[in-house]
């Protein structure tokens, strides 16, 4: 099949009347997730996973998929209007749209990262569609080594794009790593870490240990110092752009575009990168870069593109390998396993139009966020009024009755108590949470595959470098280390992220 | 106390020297097999010793170097209602069934927040009884006792 009939056939799936129904809830959700504090679309995508189990595949995965790039446009709003990302992606944004705001030219902000936004989600989809398919094609000759070299690279990339300490993120993975490997073996059956109790041998729930991490983790962290957000903008005039605006971010758009498309397939956070590096890079180019820091149009419409179509090309490693690039595409791996699809290089061909109606939806879904955030952006300032002292009750009992619905298991709900304490005192004592969960989703096939390859070689560890796709995927892997620890690297890394917190 | 080190790296670090040594110790029961044939206890002593070495990596790394800023208070009040509210959820959702209990965990929950006055915490938990009544039995058909055995006469 070439391109466009493939496309056709995904379209024909995307527009589905219910499809496209669940596609705007999945964009809604996501929006609304996105412009509220306090609770990401990490959280959010765990908490719905049991309510997708009763949907079909392609509606359950297009709706989980619209939440997560629906909350990247949602993050803007709240960073442009407040100050405050509801998103970590969107910190960069609140930099020059929070400004733009105080000078009344919140329309403009606005309306600068819509356009920015849905062009280069436009943009990175149709890259998606382009790349995936012989990506996958090439994924099908890997073997075990192939796979764990494969892992490994994606594991300490995630450690190199993480910020904080580097040792403390490698702990974190391994932390994930070791709690991936509770319950039964799978060569011997030998049940493991289980304290004798059978419902502890299908291993830990996925979504206990994401909506504890992130959810409960988030919830106490927030009750340290509570103080209520104030809106400074109430009502949001003039959407439109002057010819002059215009102008000024076509360029800025257009390297975003380019930037976050590239960035986004590494493995952690690469949409956060994307966004620091777009702005790095508009600021170095500009004419007037002592504008930026003051609500420069630039600084809005160059990070909000790259990180939009990094939320995009970051679903290539997913769709073609099987393998998460961050905790979100985790759970969208969750998501496919739930629904009886191993996720790899075969869903292109065993599940045509599943792969294809996820990424024809994505187009669907960018012109539904348009529609949904310019014309109803008051509805979205009147939604920041809602207090957290009313949200986060919601989000402990969705999380709980959330969980328990999937396996009916009530040691999923201890489960989600256990991260919840555990993860806040991680999170407390300085350490990432998003690594753990990597670490805990890849564990299992970083064994699986360990194991496998040295029966393939008779014990013989060399079989890693001795292939040349897995020498040179470890090597990459060294080399992503590397960079993390080269001094120079790290002051640059410190100065990229100092806005984050 | 002048403790001249990173309370958060120490910390952070005997957390990681803790859940280590006990994959690592718990596994060293099981088969560790050979490289040739791995057996299920290999990869976990494997791992379990290099977070035991991380963690003492990380609060070495801490020695002589106080934090800068002040740790925030601990949030005694959330973190007693928010983890017991899971706790009592666990214990006592299939006695009680679907309606006290979560009017009880939304109540206490919603408590744990300075800002709830007895009132509100209650508004909310009506609400949100109701909320997640019509989403998950009524939307979802979810099938769970709506008033348990245990309150059954």
């Amino acid at each position: 099949m070439d391109l466009f009939s493939s496309l056709g056939l995904g379209f024909s799936v995307a527009l589905d009347p219910f499809n496209i129904l669940y596609c705007f809830v999945g964009v809604l959700l996501g929006t609304l997730v996105g412009v509220l504090p306090g609770i990401g679309p990490t959280a959010t995508i765990a908490m719905l996973l049991p309510i997708t189990f009763s949907l079909n595949a392609e509606t359950a995965l297009i709706m989980l998929a619209g939440i997560y790039y629906g909350a990247q446009y949602g993050g803007s709003t709240t960073a442009i209007l407040i100050n405050l990302p509801g998103e970590s992606s969107a910190a960069v944004t609140a930099i020059d749209g929070y400004q733009m705001a105080r000078k009344g030219r919140a329309g403009p902000a606005l309306a600068a990262a819509a356009i920015g936004s849905f062009f280069a989600g436009s943009v990175a989809t149709f890259l998606l569609a382009a790349f995936a398919p012989p990506l996958a094609r090439a994924a099908l000759n890997f073997g075990a080594p192939e796979y764990f070299s494969l892992i490994v690279l994606g594991l300490l990339v995630s450690i190199a794009l993480a910020h904080g300490s580097i040792i403390k993120a490698l702990a974190m993975i391994v932390l994930g790593l070791l709690l991936g490997m509770v319950g039964q073996d799978i060569y011997t059956g030998t049940p493991r870490f289980t304290f004798g109790l059978r419902e502890l041998f299908g291993g830990l729930n996925f979504v206990a240990v994401a909506v504890g991490v992130f959810g409960v983790a988030e919830i106490l962290r927030n009750l340290e110092n509570e103080h209520e957000r104030e809106v400074g903008v109430k009502a949001v005039k003039n959407l439109w752009l002057t010819r002059d605006d215009i102008k000024r971010i076509i360029w800025p758009v257009l390297r975003g575009t380019g930037i976050g498309s590239v960035l986004g397939v590494l493995p952690g956070g690469g949409h956060i990168l994307s966004a620091f590096a777009s702005y790095s890079a508009e600021k170095r180019l500009s004419k007037h870069p002592e504008e930026f820091g003051k609500g420069a149009i630039e600084g809005v419409a160059g990070p909000e593109s790259a990180n939009n179509a990094a939320a995009q090309t970051s679903f290539i490693p997913l769709m073609t390998l099987g393998i998460p690039a961050h905790p979100v595409m985790a759970l969208m791996i969750g998501a496919f396993i739930l629904q009886g699809i191993t996720p790899g290089p075969n869903v292109i061909n065993e599940q045509p139009a599943l792969f294809w109606g996820i990424i024809a939806s994505m187009w669907v879904g960018n012109l539904l966020l348009v529609i949904l955030n310019l014309p109803l952006v008051g509805l979205w300032v009147k939604m920041l009024s809602i207090p957290y002292r009313v949200l986060f009750p919601a989000i402990v009992l969705f999380a709980c009755i959330g969980t328990f619905s999937i396996n009916q298991n009530i040691y999923d709900i201890y489960a989600i108590a256990f991260f919840g304490i555990v993860g806040y005192l991680l999170i407390r004592f300085g350490c990432e949470p998003a690594p753990l969960l990597l670490g805990f989703v890849l564990g299992p096939l970083l064994e699986e595959h360990l194991r496998r390859a040295m029966i393939i070689s008779r014990g013989d560890p060399t079989i890693f470098v001795t292939r040349p796709i897995s020498a040179t995927l470890l090597v990459l892997a060294l080399a992503a280390v590397l960079v993390a620890v080269l001094p120079s690297i790290r002051k640059k890394r410190a100065e990229v992220f100092v806005e984050e917190d | 106390m002048a403790l001249n080190a990173s309370r958060n790296d120490l910390a952070a670090g005997a957390i990681f020297v803790a859940f280590g040594g006990y994959f690592a110790l718990e596994a060293l029961r099981y088969d560790f097999g050979t490289p040739f044939r791995m057996g299920p206890g290999f990869m976990p002593v494997l791992l379990g010793g290099i977070l035991v070495a991380l963690g003492i990596a990380v609060a070495a790394k801490g020695v002589g170097k106080p934090d800068e800023a002040a740790a925030p208070p601990w949030p005694w009040r959330g973190l007693v209602l928010v983890l017991g509210t899971i706790l009592f959820f666990a214990a006592t959702f299939r006695g009680l069934g679907f309606i006290p209990v979560v009017l009880i965990a939304g109540l206490a929950t919603a408590l744990s927040s300075t800002r709830n006055s007895m009132l509100s915490a209650l508004v909310i938990s009506v609400g949100l009884c109701v909320l997640c009544l019509l989403i998950f039995v009524v939307g979802l058909g979810m099938i769970v006792p709506l008033v348990g055995p245990w309150l059954r006469f």
